[in-house]
């Protein structure tokens, strides 16, 4: 019996090697052949936090600053770790009552008990040095910085663009963004996103299972240090921006002023507009869908970029110059005028009638001249078969111009304009047509639409004598004279240079006698061109299209009022005032700079 | 050469079972320590406020204990073994009358600024009135009831301690079986104990449909390799009936008689749910420190997991994780051979001593230790369902290591005798 049992014995203890040797094994596995664990004790133990930098700033061509950062701060709360606390105390540093404050808890308990979640957002910063002081006081709460865009002036919205927390597509295809990441929506914030967001940092902590801090992990080795986000220097003139919004006070439209030597923005205005600093911060949200719902105003709406007109007389100017390139026009060459154009029964009119050359075209802003003149250039039998053929060269120049295509520059959002191609007009009119049936847009109506932007560009390409370099926002990267040579490409229009010389001496001409004498500036020579783009919804726009001084061209200027009438009214003083400004630093004609700021056309 | 040393009056206290207590001793307060210190708030190792300084408070008693125990007569304990069972009984009836409550369970009473766990000594108390009843029973002639009524030692405690409500201590006492088997129960009772417990997992890993099924095949096949049997027949067919009673008395025990959190922690081991930042939390963070050891390990206080109260009740059920993590494969491997030999030793020095009494309190106690290193380290693996029990000598609390001391020195005592 003792010796039976005693062989059981053995079994005892060979079951029990058993055992732990299956213990062992499972043991090797855990640690030794599966990494999953080692894995999640990397996530569970060590907390990588990203540090926000400061996005870039972002100054004038004068050093001016136009976008700045201003730090805030959130009130965080992690709930696991409140304990009881003077609960009025609270309330008053954050002027809430006790009731929004216990919901407040509740939120953030239910959200998590242990992932921190925003308390109370943006306190001012008195209120921050007084809750750091006693925020001992309060165990389970505690302050995190960030920063927000801030404008010292509350001009150029729309060219400076938002930005906003990152969406759903952005996440799924960027890796670098994370939820509720900031990043540009539109504007230079949106084109310049890489420069502008800096270098995430990161520091790796380790915290306890409460997500307590406790301190950084391998003494901070591991951690990058946040790299602020690059500064740019915009083209615009911060004072030429101010007055250009100042000057179109109650007025809706658009002004482009253009270096045009180098293709820079001086000025982009788009009015209405908005105080860019609304879309900032706690109101951020509230104020958007505010300025989204006006649908009156629409001052989120860029017109500048987006907004396309019939372009007008200023039209007229192009055309010009790729009648004189296709040798249906030559400086000499007259068009007599008796008041209109005549097609079939229908008819053109002209407010001047006599016979003119190209030079007095311009000047008079001759309607018969520009369509005949159009009419030549699309139906030369002598060079093209077809008017389809004819069309498509006329087509060409215009595209070379600057029409009908966008710049791809770093303002995101342009719109192309509108011209049209010879399939759509084989189409309008079944194949029958000829240069009569589109005449209309040898002075600007029709179906031909342009932005503000093309136009300023075309004086550009004109003061240039030739070609243009893309218009653009941004000069300098990272240091002021560190120059961007993304746009320094000269762009051929395709017009030799000397067919410019006529048009140009009729634009001096219609300033010193014709239609845009309102757009004299004393001791200046300035090349203006004026316009009434024909609106079918009310009264005509204004526009006005000129740059200065004539001999060594500094600036050009378009400008655009909606319902302005006649473009020697309002528009042409309003670039004069800008041209005055920005020529000689001041403005002497303070009477005429009164009353346009006193005009309301809205 | 055994004879020689047999006839020894004393061949002195075993010294390997000492130097292995010393050992277990020590690491235990290192993992403590290592799973308790915050460089920021470290005074010193005797700080009291924390739970390695109070650890030190329990080990130097425990010494005390311990050579007290060596300094008795070793007589005592085989001859007042009741008493000594029935005083822990009676301790244990008060804890459920005047007991404090933590997390969950009555089982601890309140003495000073101390709470003591009775049940942690009862575990003793009866194996020493088991070897005790054991002893005397074999030399009565009534050996049918000597089982019944061993069964009841046994059995009167874990009531108690279900009463309790603590069933990882109740369960500990299902180790005597391994002392049963020893002493000649039948070895088929075994095999049904077996049976029994996979029925339990299949019922409650599939359901009683497939589990019913399963049985009726193995029936089908136990008759058709010995049909011509009518006798077996017969009892196959009544063991078929009482195993589908029983598969019938699981799943109404699961679904009325367990506790959401025992069923989650059963589910949870058998993989059928997961749900790590939830019911699986402890097990998961558990197995994330283990596993993050590696074969090596981090170092001592390196580690990042069984710091900062990732895995929770590190210090107590949950000390291995802090040994797996800083110490690796390596340590792991230490610890559980350490085990294996102070059990396998105590089973030798059990079978070699001329009184009964001893091998029966030796097997007794080796069974004890040996559920409860199994059953812990079982559920830190995720081998077993989460049962809070403590890591014998390892563990950082006062009641389960002067229980466990008590119990190893009375065998060292006795062995010597």
């Amino acid at each position: 019996m003792d010796s039976f049992n005693k062989k059981r014995s053995y079994i005892i203890i060979g079951l029990m090697l058993l055992i732990v040797l299956i213990y062992l094994i499972r043991i090797f596995y855990l640690q030794v052949i599966d990494d999953y664990y080692k894995k999640s004790a990397d996530e569970n133990a060590l907390r990588y936090i990203t540090e926000h930098p400061a996005r870039g700033l972002i100054y004038d061509r004068n050093d001016s600053l136009l976008v700045y950062n201003e730090p805030v701060y959130d009130l965080m709360i992690v709930p696991k770790e409140l304990r009881s606390f003077d609960t009025m105390d609270l309330c008053r540093i954050l002027d809430i009552d006790k009731e929004t404050l216990l919901k407040r808890i509740e939120k953030a308990r239910n959200y998590s008990p242990l992932i921190p979640s925003t308390f109370d957002q943006q306190m001012s910063k008195e209120d921050y040095g007084y809750l750091q002081e006693k925020l001992y006081k309060f165990p389970g709460f505690f302050v995190q910085s960030r920063t927000l865009r801030y404008y010292p002036e509350p001009i150029a919205a729309h060219v400076l663009g938002y930005v906003g927390e990152v969406n759903q597509e952005i996440l799924e295809n960027d890796s670098y963004y994370q939820l509720g990441d900031y990043i540009g929506i539109s504007g230079i914030e949106k084109t310049y996103e890489q420069e502008l967001r800096g270098i995430k940092g990161k520091r790796v902590v380790l915290v306890d299972v409460h997500n307590r801090e406790k301190g950084s992990y391998r003494n901070g080795e591991e951690d990058v240090v946040a790299v602020a986000g690059t500064p740019l220097w915009s083209t615009l003139s911060l004072t030429l921006q101010r007055y250009g919004e100042l000057l179109m006070t109650n007025k809706r439209g658009s002004i482009v002023a253009i270096e045009p030597a180098t293709g820079e923005i001086l000025c982009i205005v788009s009015t209405p507009s908005y105080d860019p600093n609304l879309l900032v911060g706690k109101n951020r949200g509230k104020n958007y869908s505010m300025l989204s719902q006006d649908k009156e105003k629409k001052p989120l709406y860029d017109r500048a970029l987006q907004a396309m007109y019939p372009p007008g007389s200023t039209f007229k100017l192009a055309n010009g110059l790729i009648g004189q390139e296709e040798g249906v026009i030559n400086p000499s060459s007259v068009y007599g005028c008796s008041g209109g154009y005549n097609i079939g029964n229908h008819t053109i009119a002209c407010h001047h009638s006599g016979p003119v050359n190209l030079i007095g075209a311009v000047k008079s802003s001759c309607n018969t001249y520009f369509c005949r003149a159009f009419y030549n250039i699309v139906s030369n039998k002598k060079k093209y078969k077809t008017v389809q053929q004819g069309y498509q060269a006329w087509k060409d120049h215009i595209n070379a111009l600057g029409f009908g295509k966008t710049f791809d520059t770093d303002l995101p959002f342009e719109s192309k304009g509108i011209i049209p191609s010879v399939d759509y007009f084989n189409k309008l009119y079944n194949g029958r047509w000829n240069g009569n049936s589109i005449v209309s847009m040898g002075i600007g109506q029709g179906e031909a639409a342009t932005t503000p932007l093309q136009m300023a560009n075309l004086l550009a390409i004109i003061a240039n004598r030739g070609y243009y370099i893309k218009p653009h926002i941004i000069r300098a990267i990272g240091t002021k004279d560190n120059y961007s040579d993304r746009f320094t490409e000269k762009i051929d229009a395709k017009i030799s240079s000397q067919y410019y010389i006529p048009v140009i001496q009729g634009m001096e001409m219609a300033v010193l006698s014709g239609t845009a004498v309102s757009a004299q500036i004393p001791g200046i020579r300035v090349a203006g061109k004026t316009g009434t783009a024909q609106n079918p919804h009310g009264r005509d726009h204004s526009v006005f299209a000129c740059f200065a001084p004539i001999e060594k061209p500094q600036i050009v200027v378009f400008v655009l009022i909606e319902n302005g009438g006649w473009g020697s009214v309002v528009a042409a003083p309003i670039a004069s005032l800008i041209m005055e400004l920005y020529l000689t630093g001041e403005v002497k004609r303070k009477d005429l700079e009164t009353n346009i700021i006193a005009m309301s056309l809205m | 050469m055994f004879i020689e040393n047999r006839q020894k009056v004393s061949k002195g206290f075993d010294p390997l079972l000492i130097v292995i207590y010393i050992i277990l001793v020590v690491v235990g307060w290192m993992a403590v320590f290592s799973s308790c210190y915050d460089p920021v708030s470290f005074v010193n190792i005797f700080d009291i406020g924390t739970a390695y300084g109070k650890q030190l408070i329990w080990i130097g008693t425990s010494v005390l204990i311990a050579i007290g125990i060596l300094l008795i007569d070793a007589r005592i304990y085989q001859n007042y073994s009741y008493h000594i069972y029935i005083f822990f009984l009676v301790l244990m009836l008060l804890v459920l009358i005047v007991g404090t409550e933590i997390s969950g369970a009555k089982a601890w009473i309140k003495v000073g600024g101390f709470s003591i766990q009775p049940s942690e000594f009862m575990k003793m108390a009866t194996a020493l009135a088991l070897a005790k009843f054991l002893n005397e029973g074999k030399t009565s002639s009534e050996k049918r009831n000597i089982w019944l009524l061993s069964f009841l030692i046994i059995l009167i405690p874990i009531l108690i301690v279900f009463l309790q409500r603590d069933t990882g201590s109740a369960l500990v006492f299902f180790s005597f079986i391994i002392l049963f088997y020893r002493e000649g129960m039948s070895g088929r009772l075994f095999l049904y104990g077996a049976f029994a417990i996979f029925i339990f997992i299949f019922t409650l890993y599939f359901n009683e449909i497939y589990a019913i099924a399963l049985l009726i095949f193995i029936f089908i096949v136990t008759t058709l390799i010995s049909r011509t049997d009518k006798k077996k027949l017969i009892k196959n067919a009544f063991l078929l009936g009482l195993s589908i009673a029983f598969v019938f008395l699981v799943n109404i025990a699961y679904n009325h008689v367990f506790q959401p959190h025992q069923k989650q922690r059963i589910e949870s081991m058998l993989g059928k749910t997961s749900d790590p930042k939830g019911a699986d939390f402890n097990l998961n963070q558990s197995k994330i420190a283990i596993g993050s050891g590696g074969f090596f390990g981090k170092g001592y206080l390196n580690g990042t997991q069984t710091k900062f109260d990732f895995v929770p009740e590190q210090s107590t059920d949950f000390i291995f994780c802090s040994i797996g993590e800083e110490w690796g494969f390596i340590g792991s491997f230490v610890i559980l051979s350490l085990y294996l030999a102070l059990i396998i030793r105590i089973i030798l020095l059990s079978e070699r001593h001329r009184n009964p009494f001893v091998r029966y309190y030796g097997y007794g106690i080796a069974g004890i230790i040996f559920f409860h290193f199994i059953i812990n380290i079982g559920m830190t693996i995720g081998l077993l369902p989460i049962i809070g029990i403590p890591l014998p000598f390892i563990s950082y609390g006062g009641s389960s290591l002067w229980a466990f001391t008590s119990m190893l020195f009375i065998f060292i005592k006795l062995n010597d005798s």
